[in-house]
């Protein structure tokens, strides 16, 4: 088995809220608890298993807005697992989950510098390296509904951008979606072979804008001098 | 990267410890300038292995939980870090057993064996030490075989600089010895001088694109997601000012190379320990902003999701 992620990157709507799902989840969870540094602060900070990112892609007005939701992508060739001299980190043979044990992290975060997408985060309350667990704590759960052993960010998204399979088999709604929409994986040149996919946003009619605005007459000068004199 | 202060520590000093007890063996193996008294041996001996240990114990301040750290030793099959740990671990008793038969002057061959095995697990510690950081291919600054030939080379220069002065304070023939620093200087400073121009220049690697994977258009960053810094923007987020890079690197090199070989050749004129002493100093100055360097120019991909169009 190998589980993991795909994110439709066509209906992400940039809501955060798979974050905050898996932040309320994860803070009693496995590797709970997460926590924040000065949350009503003036520098607030803390520990996330999943952030969002938001990306502007091509340039306006032949551009689009992507959301971009990245966790752990539980990577076939992990080399946070191999990099960890105490034997922390490591891979599940059975369903691919890559997961830290707690008892023996030393905090040296060096996993964080092999990993590429920013997976791990040190809790500098505990001294050690969490990252996403794939909700292992939920998704073999067997006093839970069936159609509720999923990760907490998949049965939160509102938009349905995210799903939960596994990818070594083939007819898995997860290895369908990517074989139809042409699902790919991030930064595959570095080789670590990640699990979660990505599916790219679907070909849409170009939105018309409103290139020129009306710049005849009294009104639509005394327009363009207010858009010039007005800072954005 | 962010430059982690126990770290640099660490790497310069136990890199000069190991490199210095590598000389001192081959020196004392070929009689060097005519072979140094034991005691000078001995002595130095003692210097390079507490230089080691110092090292070692700083490098564990940079722990987020270090009552863990013994477990470092378990995974060698596979860490760079965890064989940095068992081969310095290792380097030990050998190099104990070298210096306590010196003293006792007893058992000449037990005393070459085990010197010579604590001369190839020295080198091999600092071999470990460079490939914890050329083995990453997230920071392509690093993962290169400059790595370890820099640290190689430095960690023998600066240990090279030591043997020197003590050669000088012992008073045996000096001209060996500045020869051999002479010629580890050039190899160090060759080998720091082509990683400056490399990594200015490395050519293709990961970009934001390859990153989001829309490969056929500008992306730019809109919003990280998150309002102050988080864990990855403190560890990875650093970045020093071209400007500061391109000074700090001439320093580093004028204090390392250019400096000592000035006030080595005065101290030799005038067989003047003082100056030589100088000469050791501005070599660990150098060394040091070298090593901060080494991190602070160092380019996490990471940063491709935190705005950087290229790393």
């Amino acid at each position: 088995m190998r589980l993991g992620l795909v994110i439709d990157l066509d209906v992400c709507v940039g809501c955060h809220a798979c974050a905050v799902s898996c932040k309320q989840w994860n803070a009693s969870g496995t590797t709970g608890a997460l926590p924040d540094y000065q949350p009503y602060g003036a520098e607030p900070s803390g520990v996330w298993f999943n952030r969002i990112r938001h990306f502007e892609v091509g340039s306006y007005p032949n551009s689009k807005t992507v959301n971009f939701p990245m966790s752990c992508m539980h990577c076939e060739d992990a080399d946070c697992v191999t990099v960890c001299p105490t034997g922390a980190s490591y891979k599940r043979a059975e369903d691919g989950i890559v997961l830290i044990d707690q008892d023996k992290c030393m905090g040296c975060n060096y996993c964080s510098w092999a990993c590429p997408y920013g997976a791990r985060e040190l809790d500098r309350s505990t001294g050690t390296m969490k990252k996403c667990t794939l909700c292992v704590d939920r998704i073999y759960d067997q006093n839970i509904p069936v159609e509720d052993r999923q990760p907490a960010c998949v049965l939160t998204c509102p938009a349905h951008a995210r799903m939960f399979g596994d990818f070594d088999d083939p007819d898995s709604e997860v290895s369908k979606v990517v074989r139809e929409r042409e699902g790919y994986m991030l930064l595959p040149e570095l080789g670590y072979n990640p699990t979660n996919h990505y599916l790219p946003p679907r070909k849409h009619k170009p939105i018309p804008v409103e290139m020129s605005a009306d710049k005849t007459g009294l009104a639509g000068k005394l327009k363009q001098f207010v858009n010039r004199m007005v800072k954005r | 990267m962010h430059p982690a202060f126990s770290v640099i520590f660490f790497t310069v000093l136990s890199g000069a410890g190991f490199g210095l007890f590598a000389l001192l063996y081959l020196a004392d193996l070929f009689k060097l300038g005519g072979g140094m008294p034991g005691a000078h041996v001995f002595w130095t001996g003692v210097l390079a292995i507490v230089m080691v240990g110092v090292g070692l114990l700083s490098s564990t301040l940079h722990l987020a939980n270090p009552r863990n750290a013994w477990r470092a030793f378990s995974r060698w099959r596979t860490s760079w870090l965890s064989r940095e740990g068992v081969l310095s671990v290792a380097f030990y008793p050998f190099a104990m057993i070298y210096l306590a038969l010196y003293w006792l002057d007893i058992w000449p061959i037990v005393r070459h064996l085990s010197g010579a095995l604590a001369t190839l697990i020295a080198w091999m510690t600092i071999f470990s030490t460079a490939m914890i950081y050329a083995s990453l291919k997230t920071i392509r600054q690093w993962n290169t075989p400059l790595v370890p030939a820099a640290y190689l080379s430095l960690g023998h220069f600066s240990g090279g600089m030591i043997l020197l002065v003590v050669a000088m304070m012992a008073k045996v023939d000096v001209m060996p010895y500045v020869l051999m620093s002479l010629f580890q200087l050039f190899v160090a400073a060759f080998v720091k001088m082509i990683y400056f121009y490399w990594i200015t220049r490395i050519g293709v690697g990961s970009t934001i694109n390859t990153a989001t994977g829309f490969t056929r258009a500008q992306v730019r960053l809109l919003d990280a997601g998150h309002t102050h810094g988080t864990f990855l923007t403190q560890e990875f987020g650093y970045q020093v000012p071209r400007m500061r890079a391109s000074g700090l690197k001439v320093i580093s090199m004028v204090l390392a190379f250019g400096l000592p070989v000035l006030l080595l050749g005065l101290a030799l004129k005038q067989a003047n320990l003082a100056l030589s002493m100088a000469a050791l100093l501005s070599v660990f100055a150098g060394l040091v902003a070298e090593r901060w360097l080494f991190f602070a120019e160092a380019r996490h991909v990471v940063n491709l999701f935190h705005g950087s169009q290229r790393c």
